[in-house]
């Protein structure tokens, strides 16, 4: 278990990159589904966009595998 | 001159103090708006470029876009340092600084149960792939086995159906396998989410990304984000190496071949997904 969490704490280590170097699909994946939506007139938030004919949407519309199941969660998490 | 908005990054308790001398949006100055106990990280940022027709525009530029995320990102990792912190999602514009206030001060209740939420948290997230041609040969079996027994099947379909009907054959086992493998993985894809669960206190599954945006070609059956206690951080990567280590052994040949990654720690950007309403779409109650 000690060498279990140590090779843990290497692992996280090396998952720790400073902002400019982590992945831009990771991060718009937070970015595009995650943290507080805010909408209301006076405020413009890219749930106002139409999102639906951009190409970003396009672009991170999700793939799937042959017989992958439908596992859109987004908007809802499980805590909620 | 052109007009101005004001870009929201975050919304943190105001006990935390972040250092400021990150940069936004654009190289602009990042400010402090207090209301009370809560506190909202700011720019300004010009509105020919966030006004809402411009930015319909320019969201469909993925170096733009890409830009405005990684400044973003900044703030938010840089306001997180300091305290519990829920980022506000990407490209979210007030006219004004009043209105901002007037946000923290209506819904500060909802800010607060977040922000508890995520004190003392932190998000990491976990990607499983699984190449199925790797996978195919590991298992030993797989698509190699399907051409093996196609093969076999072969010289009864030279003398009777043709080899037309022998590569059909062949075809039909090694889609069948396919399947298999895409179900295998995913069967263990669950394990892994389950056993991260055990650890983290919440978790969520993001759509599996594009492989025109990731650079992999391999099936991603997980993508998932977790919040986790700061202090079983290392408990949790433990769960990730030791999934990842049963999942490529060759010799047992119960994993398919998944490779699995961690990144984080992140702001609980998965977490704070909370959809609020200001004014004007509650009847107009002010």
């Amino acid at each position: 278990m000690t060498l279990d969490t140590r090779r843990g704490a290497v692992l996280a280590e090396e998952g720790r990159l400073p902002p400019e170097r982590v992945a831009l699909v990771d991060l718009l994946d937070r970015l595009l589904a995650g943290g507080v939506v805010v909408t209301g007139d006076l405020v413009l938030s890219i749930a106002d966009i139409e999102l639906v004919r951009i190409s970003l949407r396009a672009l991170i519309a999700s793939v799937r595998g042959p017989g992958a199941t439908e596992t859109e969660v987004d908007h809802e998490p499980s805590w909620w | 001159m052109t007009e101005s908005g004001i870009y929201l990054y975050a919304v943190t308790s105001e006990a935390g103090d972040a250092c400021l001398s990150v940069r936004g949006v654009l190289g602009e100055p990042v400010r402090k708006i207090g209301v009370g106990d809560l506190a909202a990280y700011v720019s300004t940022v010009p509105l020919d470029q966030f006004g809402e027709e411009p930015l319909a525009r320019l969201l469909e530029d993925l170096d733009w876009v890409g830009e405005v995320a990684r400044a973003h990102h900044r703030v938010v990792e840089a306001v997180a340092e300091a305290g519990p912190t829920a980022p506000v999602r990407l490209v979210t514009v007030y006219s004004g600084e009043e209105q901002v206030r007037e946000l923290l001060e209506r819904r500060h209740d909802d800010f607060l149960a977040v922000l508890s939420r995520v004190a003392g948290r932190r998000e990491w997230g976990v990607k499983a792939y699984v190449d199925p041609e790797a996978a195919s040969r590991m298992a030993g079996g797989g698509t190699a086995g399907g051409d093996a027994s196609a093969r076999r099947e072969a010289p009864a379909g030279r003398t009777g159906a043709g080899p037309g009907t022998a590569y059909l054959q062949r075809r039909k086992a090694n889609l069948h396998n396919r399947e298999d493998l895409w179900r295998h993985a995913v069967a263990w894809a669950e394990r892994l989410h389950a056993a991260l669960g055990e650890v983290a206190v919440a978790g969520r599954r993001h759509r599996p990304q594009d492989p025109q945006l990731s650079g992999r070609k391999e099936w991603m059956v997980l993508n998932g984000a977790y919040l986790v206690e700061e202090d079983r951080s290392a408990e949790f990567a433990a769960a990730v190496a030791a999934f990842r280590e049963a999942a490529t052994e060759s010799g047992t040949g119960a994993g398919p071949g998944m490779d699995v990654e961690l990144t984080g720690p992140w702001a609980p950007y998965s977490f704070t997904a909370v959809e609020l309403e200001t004014e004007g779409r509650e009847g107009g109650a002010r």
